[in-house]
């Protein structure tokens, strides 16, 4: 696709759109990326920013990592306490509809909803990228293993890999959580780590193995490099693309589930707010006050459909589906 | 064909048997806290030889092994065990729930090729147009909405809103009754538990309709005089639609995988809600059962699919014997 001269969007591209996952959106040809200094991660980023959703995703993102982490700075004083209840007036405060005192109302203990729910994109951010992490080192450390020494150890794992990918995602990682004892945060981020790492580690055995064929692996073990070296300085930065789409998206899936974990109770535990758990509490509110139940499923929504809108710019940008 | 499926069948016996280790070893005293007797017969207070009886009986003085040769052993047999707070064999339990979760899983499956496959031609034929920038957006959206908030919204809204309004609105309730069979019990649960699969339909879809579009007999269909009509519905769509069936095929096992939270919302009677409600209870033989029996049905799917795909285009038969 990229080495395509310019292409005019209409039926004549449309024999490249079979690889072109960006549905809706003309491919970007590379005449389009030349600049002065060109790098590969430069093209990358010059055709990431062209594309105007994956652009919105990356803001969205940014935005809320910024408001989880800025949080314990100013949303207690402006908005309100996101656990404590103040017993003085929380009756007349119970379940208010957004108003200019509380944006976007209160719930049952009077809490501040946007304050929980900023303090909830903490909780779901925290357990994307920790699960996320978790997965990345156990698929990588399986990936490499069975690409590079192959034989018995290729079939062990990617054997296991199929056994894991045969459990359905979200009804494991329920049952996962529920036999390992729910409320705990660490047996949540083990769960979703410990449920997605045969992907990874598909993605990175077949990399490894197209990249390894190169001469530069072969000349980097001629001069002495060891296994590791050669894996994570030759190997991995050219078979890198692929797991950031993979990573990125993942993310959103790893919210997504602890959103439902949380909301089966089996998650981030009340009275510390979680979108998920938000929601479980709204149930019981759908009719009187349904504001509880609009703003938490906003932010589940908005910053999953962040990460996928992101993960697809990548993939476009990275130029992913060529290099598989 | 017969080699191919005898192959399919042996190649999916070492992952069902990972699937029932693990599945053990997730109940096993060295993962799941407490005593296993004290799980079987509850909290009331029982002599020690009635302990002892309960130990001999599910063979916990024995090593894990032999535990588990006898759970495998019994589970080949079609013998999950009895539920701990039922007192009942599991299966019972669960195969008066599976027809439920099959039932709606199917009429997902239906909600999805309709509307998946409606948008994705759509988007395809009218490439980049403002209907293709509206599925774009939208499949976007339907794979990013939890499905559990997406169900809550709908009854709100279907169930109570359009009620109150005095439009026609579905039911919310009622589907615990033993003859729920009523097609608008269905739409709301069909709806929410396609609702991502869908949107991954019509991005298929779109982008094999486009794939196939490019093709030389495409334009030697266009050239002989065909109507953009004709050559996209007789030349393109009989090209295009090969994936999209595997697709479908491979979505129905996963959703008789997803339908948890679509069950819970609902209050739907199905294996996931059993599953649900036994993981509350801490009655692990329907837990770990249940996923058993959905693993099993996931896996019956795919071969089913994967044959007849095998039965439909040679190519695939001989592909993979090379492999």
């Amino acid at each position: 696709m990229a080495e395509a001269p310019e292409q005019i969007p209409g039926e004549r591209s449309a024999r490249g759109a079979g690889t072109d996952s960006s549905m809706g959106r003309p491919p970007l040809s590379i005449a389009e990326s030349v600049g002065k200094g060109r790098t590969l991660r430069g093209d990358a980023w010059r055709r990431l920013r062209k594309n105007r959703l994956a652009v919105a995703g990356l803001v969205w993102v940014a935005i809320m990592v910024l408001l989880a982490v800025s949080a314990d700075l100013w949303v207690p004083r402006y908005l309100g306490d996101p656990v404590d209840i103040d017993t003085t007036q929380a009756a007349s405060q119970s379940l208010q509809p957004p108003s200019w005192d509380h944006l976007l109302g209160t719930d049952r203990m009077s809490r501040d909803i946007a304050s929980r729910i900023i303090y909830g994109a903490r909780a779901s951010l925290l357990v994307g990228a920790v699960a996320v992490g978790i997965m990345l080192v156990i698929g990588l450390v399986m990936g490499a293993v069975a690409a590079y020494y192959g034989g018995i150890w290729d079939s062990i794992i990617m054997r296991a890999a199929d056994i894991f990918l045969a459990f359905p995602y979200v009804l494991f990682a329920i049952v996962l959580v529920g036999v390992m004892g729910g409320g705990s945060p660490t047996n949540v981020f083990l769960a979703i780590g410990l449920l997605g790492w045969p992907g990874i580690a598909r993605i990175f055995r077949g990399s490894v193995l197209a990249v390894r064929e190169n001469e530069y692996v072969d000349a980097a073990r001629a001069m002495g490099a060891s296994t590791p070296r050669i894996l994570f300085r030759h190997i991995m930065p050219n078979a890198i693309a692929p797991l950031v789409v993979y990573a990125t998206m993942s993310i959103g899936v790893a919210i997504l589930a602890e959103a439902a974990l949380s909301f089966l109770g089996m998650g981030v535990q009340p009275p510390a707010p979680s979108w998920g758990g938000m929601l479980s509490e709204a149930r019981g509110y759908l009719f009187t006050a349904p504001w509880l139940m609009v703003y938490p499923g906003i932010g589940i929504l908005t910053t999953v459909l962040a990460f996928v809108l992101l993960g697809d710019g990548l993939r476009d940008a990275l130029d992913v589906r060529k290099k598989e | 064909m017969l080699a191919y499926i005898a192959r399919r069948v042996v190649q999916m016996i070492p992952v069902f048997i990972g699937i029932t280790v693990i599945l053990f070893l997730i109940r096993s005293p060295a993962i799941v806290p407490g005593d296993p007797v004290r799980m079987i017969v509850g909290e009331r207070a029982i002599s020690q030889a009635l302990y002892d009886q309960v130990v001999k009986e599910n063979a916990l003085d024995k090593p894990l092994y032999y535990q588990y040769g006898r759970y495998l052993t019994r589970l080949v047999q079609g013998d999950l065990g009895d539920s701990y707070q039922l007192k009942r064999p599991v299966t019972h339990i669960l195969f008066e729930k599976l027809p439920n979760t099959l039932k709606l899983a199917l009429v997902a499956l239906l909600i999805e090729t309709v509307i998946g496959l409606a948008a994705g031609i759509l988007s395809a034929v009218k490439k980049y147009s403002f209907w293709d920038m509206l599925v774009t957006l939208s499949t976007a959206i339907l794979v990013s909405v939890p499905v559990f908030w997406l169900g809550m919204g709908l009854q709100v809204l279907f169930g109570v809103k359009f009620k109150q309004w005095g439009l026609p609105y579905l039911p919310v309730y009622d589907m615990t009754s033993r003859d729920f069979s009523t097609v608008v019990h269905f739409i709301m649960p069909g709806f929410t538990l396609a609702s991502a699969s869908m949107a991954y339909a019509a991005r298929i879809t779109r982008s094999q309709l486009l794939e196939v579009m490019g093709q030389d007999y495409m334009r030697t269909a266009a050239a002989k005089g065909l109507s953009r009509r004709d050559v996209i519905w007789k030349h393109g769509m009989k090209n295009a639609m090969i994936p999209v069936v595997t697709f479908l095929g491979m979505d129905l096992g996963a959703m008789v995988g997803g339908t948890i939270l679509t069950e819970m919302v609902f209050n739907w009677p199905g294996v996931g809600l059993e599953i649900y409600n036994a993981i509350q209870l801490r009655d692990w033989p329907i837990v770990t059962g249940g996923v058993i029996v959905i693993v099993f049905m996931v896996m019956i799917i795919n071969l089913i699919v994967d044959i007849s795909y095998a039965f439909l285009d040679p190519r695939i038969r001989y592909t993979k014997a090379v492999k």
